[in-house]
């Protein structure tokens, strides 16, 4: 996305540039007073050391006695002078920084509070990737060009008095500086326009070249595993190069410009020489007067290029900002209910003609009219083949989606009518890809829940899982790694099922939260299960597992195929036949083709 | 039995000095120093300019204009002469920007393209003993922190040392003794310097480990958006986050407080120094060492020396980021491979049946007790072997062994009787493939992530491999086929389409000894039983091992491994292990009676 420097592009970053002023109005206020202290007291410094020249050194020479009181006047000033310039300039950087950052935080919390609230779909659509730089780089760019802003301002103030301190002293000599400064804008201006665009696009590959890394670092084992580390270097590689080569076209403007912009004042005060010599030779100003002028100019040199500073960052601000509001604007908030849900013990669940699709594309449905209940205290089993919509389906029971139509009730109560953090109150899902946080065993079987060790440990023990805690070095509090790394698979699906029942829930969801389990401790943990007074749906494929279940609902194609009791689908239905005796049949075939060796033998 | 192994971390940073780190930063890349000579030219012409011509202007303005009546003819020639060095300068600047851009992007291209591989030639272990976010930023952020300063302060102090010589040449002339009094000013802040570096240097590593934090506890909010909804832990999220943002915030403005109270320091220093000089000097004058002109022309020569000091503290902030970020790229390139390849002394072992064989082998894992002890088997080629045991008994350990993903604290594993040490991972990595527990896809189609495998493979290639593997019927279900966009690790796809994914994507790798490591664990029975079938037609002739704890797999192997807590318990054949009392007797009855009861 090339922003070209167009008028509206500086307008939209003006206005950003008012948001942050709104925002944090005393601290700019602060920040920008410092900077005119900063102005001032550079013009008055000088001046300072004119009075001194003037007043005390020259009559001490042509008196041959110093003249103790003027003397130390004159030191006095100097030394206040160049005491409150540099609290000018560190106020104005302090400041700065502090209203930057403020900001910099603020859009960071709101984005990520907006991450939190906005319902799942919305985050399958977004990548996890440009998620993670709207937080961090989209919300640094938004804010960058507040730190240049107050000395900015500052200089426009420094300008303003230039200007009528030149006409003051020379008209003359103030036209050569109204030509001077203005050629100074416009080439900044010019020298934006043409770096926008290039500095826009190596953000963009330095996005990428960070996404790659990423990527590739995450999927470490799988690049290992198959020796690609070759290959992924070169993919690397040339996304960097890529980025080399941006970086270097943004270079060779900036190296153009940067020579032009320095060079230009110093020019200036040679226009103002060799103009001011004439002057000087017609008797129109005095020497002083020259020195004068030519010495603002020096001193307007290096500040003016703050406002070419602000501008450069204007565009890629005007592009952070722009991402990080798509965050903050992102509609499609779950809508919460006031309804509670009262009572305790198990949950009744009830699905209804509920449909669901990922895209936007609501011919390519996941779920398709699906529909069953389950009375309170009951385990419903959900069979189907790979892929045939359980995850989807599960995900809608606890709300973690919306179905495209249809409705799931708990307890009657449509999930939507719900009031906020209700449904978490009452249902716990065990999802089928265990996530766990770079946290501590406790904090990620409790989740902020306040519940004593006693708890932990109980819900540790149904999951079977108190045995390995026990034996790691810290217990509790030992820190699992990111995202798990340092347990095994099995230990991880453990934790997290502990997760859920540490909770009580009066409805519990599985979502095949033994596959990584040896069956001897799955027996254990689903035997472990029938005594809590939940009301179950589970996910499995497992006979022993399907056979807890009151119920089984056979799903194919996202759609319900068929349901009633294991017994009746193994006599009725082929599919869910197929799927659950293939162990069976594979063994009895085998046998078969080995009895059969054992005759031609 | 507990010895306690120290695993191989990252080096957080490089040692050495600063001098020391930006040498060894520059010498890693040949480009930087291609064509530096006349890069170097240049920017003496450059230098030379911008150094003499403030100096120049001003001295213009003093003789010019300070004398009783200005001279009107050398102004005009010496604002001529000013002009031309001006323009001169200027071309010279941007002919050396240019070149030093370039010279500077390609050699951080090269760092980070090292450091990048680097990263990949660690082990498992060592990655995992940094967070990814902090790993990413060692090829990424930490490198772009290397460029302003190579581009723009490294010559800026160059710059700022000519002036300050410069001007000190010129004050010389005029009065050695206020010469000396400047420098007795500044000295002070001069080796005062070094410790506002270091100050500044914590300060800025806060900053980067609280951003690492921010970043880390942000990437949750995301990649954990699942479980937080489902367990309804918004709120605490929410604060963690608040917290690891507001810490970095705070961190921030410290280190800004301390770069602005340092900033300004100068302008301190340089009024102290201006106001000796008017006294010193009125009492030099008085005693008849010193005119007024020349004074007053001191007076203003302190600027041309003022200036550059003030530049240079602001390039320390430059420099010290540099430094920082030369040493966090050092630190990588630092770190040892301890899982290294023994690349061109490596053995090239030749394509065909293999065999495998564990001698005496013990694993612990970095600071913890051994997980693995004293496994000793051997794997004759052509064999199908099923490796079971207890979640957390060592099986997925053996398996990393195996790959050599890590090397065995004592013992050796060999295969086809050479120490897996010894060969060539160009040559292990074609023969022996594993299938990772948690089957990883990048994002991209369903045909990128299975071609992998196997680069360069064509789509009837992939086609065939899903086919072969009973996935046909799979493949035609998708509405796009091999065109079907996986999502980012694989999550816009069902858990078990994703672990179908990555066993045909091994698979197509053709290895001598696919290792499968749970690798259809949530795919449904029909197509895992489907999928066993197909890969032991296809496995014949090689050597196949399954973890899994569907114990279908072991039934049909050749052999079966029983690991318990770390040990080899049993091992053979199915029907022998069944009738023995022990560990897989019990596995096996409880998986009969989950299966089919
Ligand atoms: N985030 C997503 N975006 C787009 N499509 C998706 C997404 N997640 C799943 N799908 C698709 O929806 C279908 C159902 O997926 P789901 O995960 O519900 O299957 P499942 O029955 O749980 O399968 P498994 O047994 O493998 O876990 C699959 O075809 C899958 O490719
Ligand atoms: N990176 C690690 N750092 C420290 N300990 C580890 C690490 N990985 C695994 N472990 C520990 O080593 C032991 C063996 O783990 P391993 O992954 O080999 O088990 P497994 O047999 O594959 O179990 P599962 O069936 O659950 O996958 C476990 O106790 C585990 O906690
Ligand atoms: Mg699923
Ligand atoms: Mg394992």
């Amino acid at each position: 996305m090339a922003t070209k420097v167009t008028s509206a592009v500086m307008r939209e970053g003006l206005s950003v540039l008012g948001v942050a002023i709104r925002a944090e109005w005393a601290v700019f206020t602060a920040a920008v007073l410092s900077s005119a202290v900063y102005g001032g007291m550079t013009v008055a410094s000088a001046w300072a050391l004119g009075w001194a020249a003037e007043n005390a050194v020259l009559p001490a020479f042509a008196q041959g006695r110093a003249a103790a009181g003027a003397l130390w006047t004159g030191v006095l000033l100097i030394l206040g002078t160049a005491l409150l310039k540099a609290i000018g300039i560190a106020g104005r950087r302090i400041w700065a920084g502090t209203m930057q950052y403020n900001m910099q935080a603020r859009s960071r919390r709101e984005v990520t509070r907006q991450y939190l609230r906005l319902p799942l779909a919305w985050h399958h659509r977004h990548p996890t990737g440009q998620l993670l730089s709207n937080a961090s780089s989209d919300a640094e760019a938004a804010w960058a060009p507040l730190a240049p802003l107050p000395m900015a301002v500052g200089v426009i103030v420094m300008l303003l008095v230039a200007a009528v301190a030149m006409v003051v002293t020379d008209p003359v000599l103030a036209l050569v500086g109204f030509l001077i400064f203005p050629a100074i804008a416009v080439l900044n201006l010019v020298y934006q326009r043409r770096l926008s665009p290039l500095a826009t696009r190596a953000q963009q590959l330095r996005a990428e070249v960070s996404e790659i890394a990423h990527e590739s670092f995450d999927g470490a084992l799988v690049v290992k595993t198959l020796g690609r580390e070759e290959e992924e270097t070169e993919r690397f590689r040339r996304r960097a190069h890529e980025l080399r080569d941006a970086n270097i076209a943004v270079g060779r403007v900036r190296g153009l410009f940067d020579p032009l912009l320095e060079a230009l004042p110093t020019l200036g005060v040679l226009v103002v020489l060799a103009v001011g010599a004439h002057r000087l030779a017609g008797g129109s100003i005095s020497s002083g007067e020259l020195v004068q002028v030519a010495y603002l100019f020096t001193l307007l040199a290096f500040p003016i290029r703050a406002l070419g500073w602000v501008l450069a960052e204007l565009p890629r601000s005007v592009v952070g900002w722009r991402r990080v509001r798509q965050v903050l604007e992102a509609t499609g908030s779950m809508e919460y209910g006031q309804a509670r849900l009262q009572g305790d013990g198990a949950a009744a669940l009830e699905v209804k003609e509920l449909s669901y699709a990922y895209g936007e594309d609501p011919e390519r449905l996941v779920l398709r009219e699906v529909g069953f209940e389950v009375p309170a205290g009951r385990t419903v089993a959900l069979v189907g083949p790979t892929g045939s919509g359980k995850s989807t389906l599960v995900q809608t029971l606890v709300r973690l989606v919306d179905p495209l139509a249809g409705q799931v009730r708990l307890d009657g109560v449509d999930l939507r009518e719900i009031a906020y953090g209700g449904i978490a109150e009452s249902v716990a899902l065990v999802p089928q890809q265990t996530f766990l946080f770079d946290d501590t065993v406790r904090g990620n079987v409790t989740l902020g829940l306040p519940v004593d060790d006693q708890e932990v440990w109980a819900a540790l023990r149904l999951a079977q899982a108190d045995g390995f805690v026990s034996r790691l070095p810290q217990g509790l509090d030992t820190r699992v790694g990111e995202r798990g790394a340092t347990l095994s698979g099995g230990q991880r699906q453990r934790l997290a099922l502990a997760r859920a029942v540490v909770r009580r829930p009066r409805l519990l969801i599985l979502d095949d939260a033994t596959s990584s389990v040896d069956p001897q401790v799955e027996a254990r943990i689903l035997q472990g299960l029938r005594g809590e007074s939940a009301t179950v749906v589970l996910v499995a494929y497992r006979m022993a597992t399907i056979a807890l279940a009151d119920e089984v609902i056979y799903l194919e194609h996202g759609r319900v195929v068929d349901r009633g009791t294991h017994e009746q689908l193994l006599a009725r239905c082929q599919g869910y036949r197929n799927l659950v005796t293939a162990y069976e049949r594979e063994e009895a075939e085998r046998a078969a083709v080995e009895a059969g060796e054992g005759v031609s033998a | 039995m507990s010895q306690v192994v120290e695993g191989t971390r990252i080096s957080r940073n490089a040692e050495g000095s600063a001098l020391g780190t930006v040498r060894r930063g520059l010498a890693l890349t040949p480009e930087f120093r291609k064509g530096l000579l006349g890069t170097l030219a240049l920017a003496v012409a450059a230098t030379a300019g911008k150094i003499i011509v403030p100096i120049a202007v001003q001295q213009t303005i003093d003789t010019g204009l300070q004398s009783a009546t200005p001279d009107l003819a050398y102004i005009s020639r010496a604002v001529g002469l000013c002009a031309v060095a001006v323009l001169v300068t200027m071309l010279a600047g941007y002919a050396m920007n240019v070149r030093l851009y370039r010279a500077t992007e390609s050699s951080l291209a090269t760092l980070r393209v090292r450091g990048f591989r680097h990263v990949h030639d660690l082990s498992v272990l060592t990655q995992n003993t940094e967070r990814r976010g902090a790993l990413v930023s060692r090829v990424t952020g930490d490198v772009d922190q290397i460029s302003t300063f190579m581009q723009w302060g490294g010559l800026m102090i160059i710059v700022a040392c000519g002036q300050v010589l410069v001007a000190t040449v010129l004050m010389l002339v005029y009065s050695w003794q206020l010469t000396l009094l400047v420098w007795g000013c500044f000295l002070p802040l001069v080796i005062a310097l070094p410790r506002f570096q270091r100050w500044l240097s914590s300060a800025y590593t806060t900053v980067r480990e609280r951003t690492g934090d921010m970043l880390a506890a942000v990437s949750e909010s995301v990649v954990g958006a699942a479980v937080i909804r489902a367990y309804g832990s918004e709120r605490r999220t929410g604060e963690r986050i608040d917290a690891a943002i507001e810490a970095n915030r705070r961190a921030q403005i410290r280190a800004q407080k301390i770069v602005a109270t340092v900033f300004p320091l100068t302008e301190v220093v340089a009024a102290v120094a201006i106001s000796g000089i008017v006294l010193l000097g009125v009492h030099l004058g008085l005693g008849g060492h010193i005119t007024a002109g020349r004074l007053v022309a001191f007076l203003f020569l302190i600027t041309l020396f003022v200036s550059p000091l003030q530049i240079a503290t602001e390039v320390l902030n430059e420099a010290q980021n540099a430094v920082a970020g030369w040493r966090r790229v050092l630190g990588v390139l630092d770190t040892p491979p301890d899982v290294a390849d023994p690349g061109q002394d490596g053995v090239e072992l030749p394509r065909g049946p293999i065999s495998v064989a564990f001698e005496d082998v013990t694993f612990a894992y970095p600071g913890g007790e051994p997980v693995l002890k004293e496994v000793t088997v051997t794997v004759p080629p052509r064999t199908r072997v099923a490796v079971v045991g207890e979640t957390g008994s060592g099986k997925t350990t053996f398996a990393k062994l195996l790959t050599r993903l890590m090397d065995p604290v004592s013992g050796r594993v060999t295969v086809d009787g050479v120490d897996l040490r010894r060969v060539c991972f160009s040559s292990l990595r074609e023969r022996i493939v594993m299938v990772p527990q948690d089957g990883f896809l990048f994002d991209g189609t369903l045909a990128d992530n299975i071609r992998y495998g196997k680069p360069g493979a064509t789509d009837e290639e992939i086609t065939l491999a899903l086919t072969e593997l009973g996935l046909a019927d799979w493949l035609e279900g998708l509405p796009d086929g091999l065109e079907t966009k996986v999502g980012q690790r694989g999550e816009s796809l069902s858990a078990g389409e994703r672990q179908l994914v990555a066993l045909a994507r091994a698979y197509l790798a053709d290895p001598d000894l696919l290792l499968l490591d749970e690798a259809t664990s949530a795919v449904d029975p029909a197509t895992e039983v489907r999928l066993a079938r197909a890969l032991e037609g296809v496995t014949r002739g090689r050597t196949a091992i399954t973890i899994a704890h569907r114990l279908s797999t072991a039934e049909n192997a050749d052999e079966v491994l029983v690991f318990d807590a770390g040990r080899l318990v049993q091992r053979g054949p199915h029907a022998e292990l069944v009738r023995q009392d022990g560990v897989y007797a019990d596995l096996h009855a409880s998986w009969v009676s989950a299966a089919r009861t």
